[in-house]
């Protein structure tokens, strides 16, 4: 017996799962950057 | 490519750069996936899943290419000790293991309905989760001769062997039987119709950019925590001088 599924689970956990893998990889990215340079800064002002 | 030595020049290119590279990526990449979620008509096999590989297949592509990128930074690295390369070599590292990880997981979901099975140990399943470990202990090499104050060699010469990996993923459809399909983009030729085709190539270069985005990132964040490190060891030093040399006047 052929087992019938319903695609768009499939396709809508595909996109849930990438996105927000990308979405938190960016946003950890762009914090780090952002808590570095603030630190190169105060460290300069010193 | 050695104009870019200086982490000065480098900074103020990566300054304008990486908000046009994270712009242009995120509209090219919502755009494909909204054409590929709602513009494009289901496959005659895949049916709606067909939809996954505008996420799927980038994600794949930048996984491989984010460790050719590595790699060729390693090179750069050992062989001009470019100074930058090792940085670049370590900013590209984590996106790449990201996007391989996102490849893994929505390879393994179209497969459930496509195939009939979550997971399949065959050549390029297999190979791609070789290359997810690689990422793994790369990061691991670079981070602990980072923290120790080590030499990037090691870990510049473990991304240049685990580059074999590469070609092994690219060839491992047609070298071994496997439920995955063989490739459908070869040079200037494809197997996909151009309905497809054209959404897809769009998502590749949108989330192509948005890779180059987190990569400047990561290198100005990388580039910023060395200065930081460099100026505490030379206030470390300077403090230290003065009473090194306090005993040896006494002295005389």
């Amino acid at each position: 017996m052929r087992e019938s599924l319903d695609h768009w689970p499939f396709v809508i956990g595909s996109y849930a799962v990438g996105l927000i893998a990308l979405a938190l990889l960016i946003i950890w990215s762009y914090r780090a950057m952002r808590r570095a340079e603030k630190r190169r800064e105060e460290m300069k002002k010193r | 490519m050695h104009i870019y030595a200086n982490p000065k020049r480098f900074l103020s290119l990566a300054s304008w750069l990486m908000p046009l590279l994270f712009w242009s990526g995120l509209v090219l990449s919502l755009g494909a996936i909204a054409w590929g979620l709602f513009m494009v008509p289901p496959d005659r096999l895949m049916g709606e899943t067909v939809r996954i590989l505008f996420i799927h297949v980038p994600a794949a592509w930048l996984g491989m290419g984010g460790w050719a990128g590595l790699a060729i930074s390693s090179a750069a690295l050992l062989i001009w000790k470019h100074p930058l390369a090792g940085i670049a070599a370590r900013a590209i590292a984590v996106p790449g293991m990201v996007f391989c990880a996102i490849c893994l997981a929505t390879g393994s979901i179209w497969g459930r309905p496509t195939w009939g099975t979550w997971w399949e140990w065959d050549g390029r399943l297999t190979s791609m989760l070789v290359l997810l470990f690689l990422y793994g202990g790369y990061i691991a090499l670079s981070q602990a001769a980072a923290r120790e104050g080590g030499s990037m060699k090691i870990a510049a010469i473990f991304g240049m062997v685990g580059a074999i990996n590469v070609p092994i993923i690219n060839r491992s459809v047609v070298w071994w039987n496997s439920l995955h399909q063989p490739p459908s983009l070869t040079a200037g030729k494809s197997a996909i119709d151009p309905v497809f085709l054209w959404p897809l190539l769009v998502a590749v270069i949108g989330f192509s950019l948005l890779f180059g985005a987190i990569v400047l990132m990561r290198m100005r964040a990388l580039i910023a925590e060395q200065q930081v490190e460099a100026r505490l060891r030379r206030r470390a030093l300077d403090d230290e001088a003065p009473l090194s040399a306090a005993p040896a006047m006494e002295g005389a």
